[in-house]
C-alpha cells in the first residue's frame, strides 16, 4: 500500500498561511522530500515544545497530488492543543514536522465513480479529491453532497458549488432549499450503481449519512467512513 | 529529541498515565469506524474461536453470559491520539474461550474479524494471560452499538483500533496476516507505550 509512514517524520516549511473562513486556518505546505499522496489521504502535524514535550494530530490534504504545494485545511477547536497552535501561532516561513502521506484506505482511485458525502470540514478530503478529477478531466466521476451550518461556515465552499456538489445547509436556506439536515432522498439522484460511496464528517453527521446509504441499498461494502471529532453525545 | 516547534510549549499539566502523544478525552468517547454501523441484534450474535485449535467452538449470546464473568478497569488509548482513563468494561476473558478451543502449539497469532469484515491482527501472547477480553457491558450498561456492541474485542495495553468492535471471530494462526489497518499503514502491534502507531515505528 502506497503510504510514506514508514519514512517517518520530515520537515515542512509553511509557504502560506489563509484564513477563508471563520475558525480555520487553511496552511500551504512545502513539504522537503515529499511523496505523492492519494487524493484522500492525511498527514500527521507534530508539536513539539522546549522541553521535549509533543502534540500531534491527523489533518486531511486538501489539495491534489500534482500541486507542488500540500495543503491543510484545520478546523481550530477551542479545546484543541494542535488547531489552536496552527490557527493562531503558525506564520509563513514557520518550520513544522510533518509525516505523511498516512492512509489506504479513505482513498479515490481516480478511475471508479464514486460519491462523496461530507459534513462540515470532512469537505477537505473530497476537495482533494476534486482538484484530482479536474486535473485528469474526469470531474464526471465524482457526485458530491455536502452539508454545513451556514455557507460562511463551509469550507471550499465556492469550488464545491462550481464543481456542481449539492449544498446542505443546516441554519439558513440555500436558494430554494429551506434550512434542513441532509437527508436520504437528497442522496438518490447521486446515487449510481457502481460507485463507491465516501462518508466523511462528525462522527453524528457520519453515522446518519451513512445509513442512508445502506437505507438506499448501497452495499455496506462499497460505504468508506472517515469520522473525526467528539462523539457528540455523553460517554 | 525533535527541535521545538516555534511558540508551542504545550500542555502545563502532563499526567504520568498519558503515553507520548496522547490526551486526555476526559468524559467524551470518540467513535471511529472506517464503515457504516451494523445492526446486530444480541439474539443473532455469536463468536467462533478457529482456525489452529484443537476444538474450534462457537459461544451464542446465552452461552457466553454463561461464561465466567470478567472485568476490566483502566485506561484506554486510541492511535487517533485520544486516551480515556478509568474505563470500566465486562464481559468473559479470552483466556475463557481459549481454554475452551485449545490453540494448538503452533498457534502464535490470531486474527480478530468483525461482523462487517473489519480484521485486525495480533500476537496470540497480546490476548493471553489476562490481557483481553470479549466484553458486552460499559459503565455497568450493555455496550453501545456504536462502540461495539452487543460485543467487542477488548485489548486495552494496545492501541484500540485492535479492540475489534462487532466480534465476530477469533482464527488462531501460525504465522501473522496484517489486518484491516495494518494493510494499510499502521503497525502490526501497535504499543501506545512505544508509539507504534504506524509501519516502521
Amino acid at each position: 500500500m502506497v503510504t510514506a509512514a514508514n519514512r517517518g517524520w520530515r520537515t515542512a516549511t509553511v509557504s502560506g498561511v489563509r484564513r477563508p473562513i471563520a475558525r480555520a486556518v487553511q496552511l500551504r505546505l512545502d513539504v522537503h522530500d515529499r511523496v505523492d499522496h492519494l487524493p484522500g489521504q492525511h498527514y500527521v502535524v507534530r508539536l513539539t515544545a522546549p522541553d521535549g514535550y509533543t502534540a500531534q494530530r491527523s489533518y486531511s490534504v486538501a489539495s491534489a497530488p500534482g500541486d507542488p504545494l500540500v495543503e491543510l485545511f484545520v478546523e481550530r477547536l477551542d479545546d484543541g492543543e494542535v488547531s489552536t497552535h496552527l490557527a493562531d501561532v503558525v506564520e509563513r516561513g514557520d518550520e513544522l514536522e510533518v509525516r505523511g502521506p498516512i492512509g489506504g484506505w479513505f482513498v479515490w482511485d481516480q478511475v471508479s465513480p464514486a460519491l462523496l458525502v461530507a459534513g462540515g470540514s470532512g469537505v477537505v478530503p473530497f476537495v482533494s479529491m476534486l482538484r484530482t478529477a479536474r486535473a485528469l478531466g474526469r470531474t464526471d466521476l465524482l457526485r458530491i453532497a455536502v452539508s454545513a451550518r451556514t455557507r460562511e461556515e463551509l469550507p471550499y465552499a465556492d469550488e464545491l458549488e462550481e464543481a456542481g456538489a449539492l449544498v446542505v445547509l443546516t441554519r439558513e436556506a440555500n436558494g430554494i432549499r429551506p434550512a434542513g439536515r441532509l437527508t436520504a432522498a437528497d442522496l438518490v439522484p447521486l446515487w449510481e450503481p457502481g460507485q463507491t460511496a465516501y462518508v466523511c464528517g462528525s462522527s453524528g453527521f457520519a453515522e446518519a449519512a451513512g445509513q442512508f446509504l445502506v437505507e438506499l441499498g448501497v452495499d455496506p461494502a462499497a460505504i468508506r467512513v472517515e469520522r473525526f471529532g467528539p462523539s457528540g453525545g455523553p460517554a | 529529541m525533535p527541535p521545538p516547534t516555534r511558540g508551542f510549549l504545550g500542555r502545563r499539566q502532563r499526567d504520568p498515565r498519558l503515553p507520548p502523544g496522547q490526551y486526555d478525552v476526559g468524559t467524551d468517547w470518540p467513535v471511529l469506524t472506517a464503515e457504516p454501523t451494523p445492526r446486530i441484534a444480541p439474539e443473532t450474535w455469536s463468536v467462533t474461536v478457529d482456525g489452529r485449535v484443537e476444538a474450534p467452538t462457537t459461544w451464542t449470546w446465552d452461552e457466553a453470559h454463561r461464561l465466567p464473568r470478567s472485568e476490566y478497569r483502566g485506561d484506554i488509548h486510541c492511535v487517533t491520539t485520544w486516551s480515556k482513563f478509568g474505563t470500566w468494561f465486562a464481559g468473559v476473558s479470552v483466556d475463557t474461550l481459549l481454554e475452551a478451543a485449545r490453540p494448538t502449539a503452533e498457534a502464535q497469532f490470531v486474527m480478530a474479524t468483525s461482523k462487517t469484515g473489519y480484521t485486525t491482527n495480533l500476537p496470540l501472547a497480546d490476548v493471553t494471560g489476562g490481557k483481553a477480553w470479549l466484553v458486552w457491558e460499559f459503565d455497568g450498561k450493555p455496550l453501545p452499538i456504536e462502540h461495539g456492541g452487543p460485543v467487542r474485542l477488548l485489548v486495552p495495553h494496545l492501541y484500540f483500533w485492535k479492540s475489534a468492535k462487532w466480534i465476530s471471530k477469533l482464527t488462531l494462526m501460525a504465522r501473522d496476516q496484517p489486518g484491516f489497518w495494518e494493510q494499510n499503514g499502521y503497525h502490526d502491534r501497535g504499543d501506545p507505550w512505544r508509539q507504534q502507531r504506524y509501519q516502521g515505528d
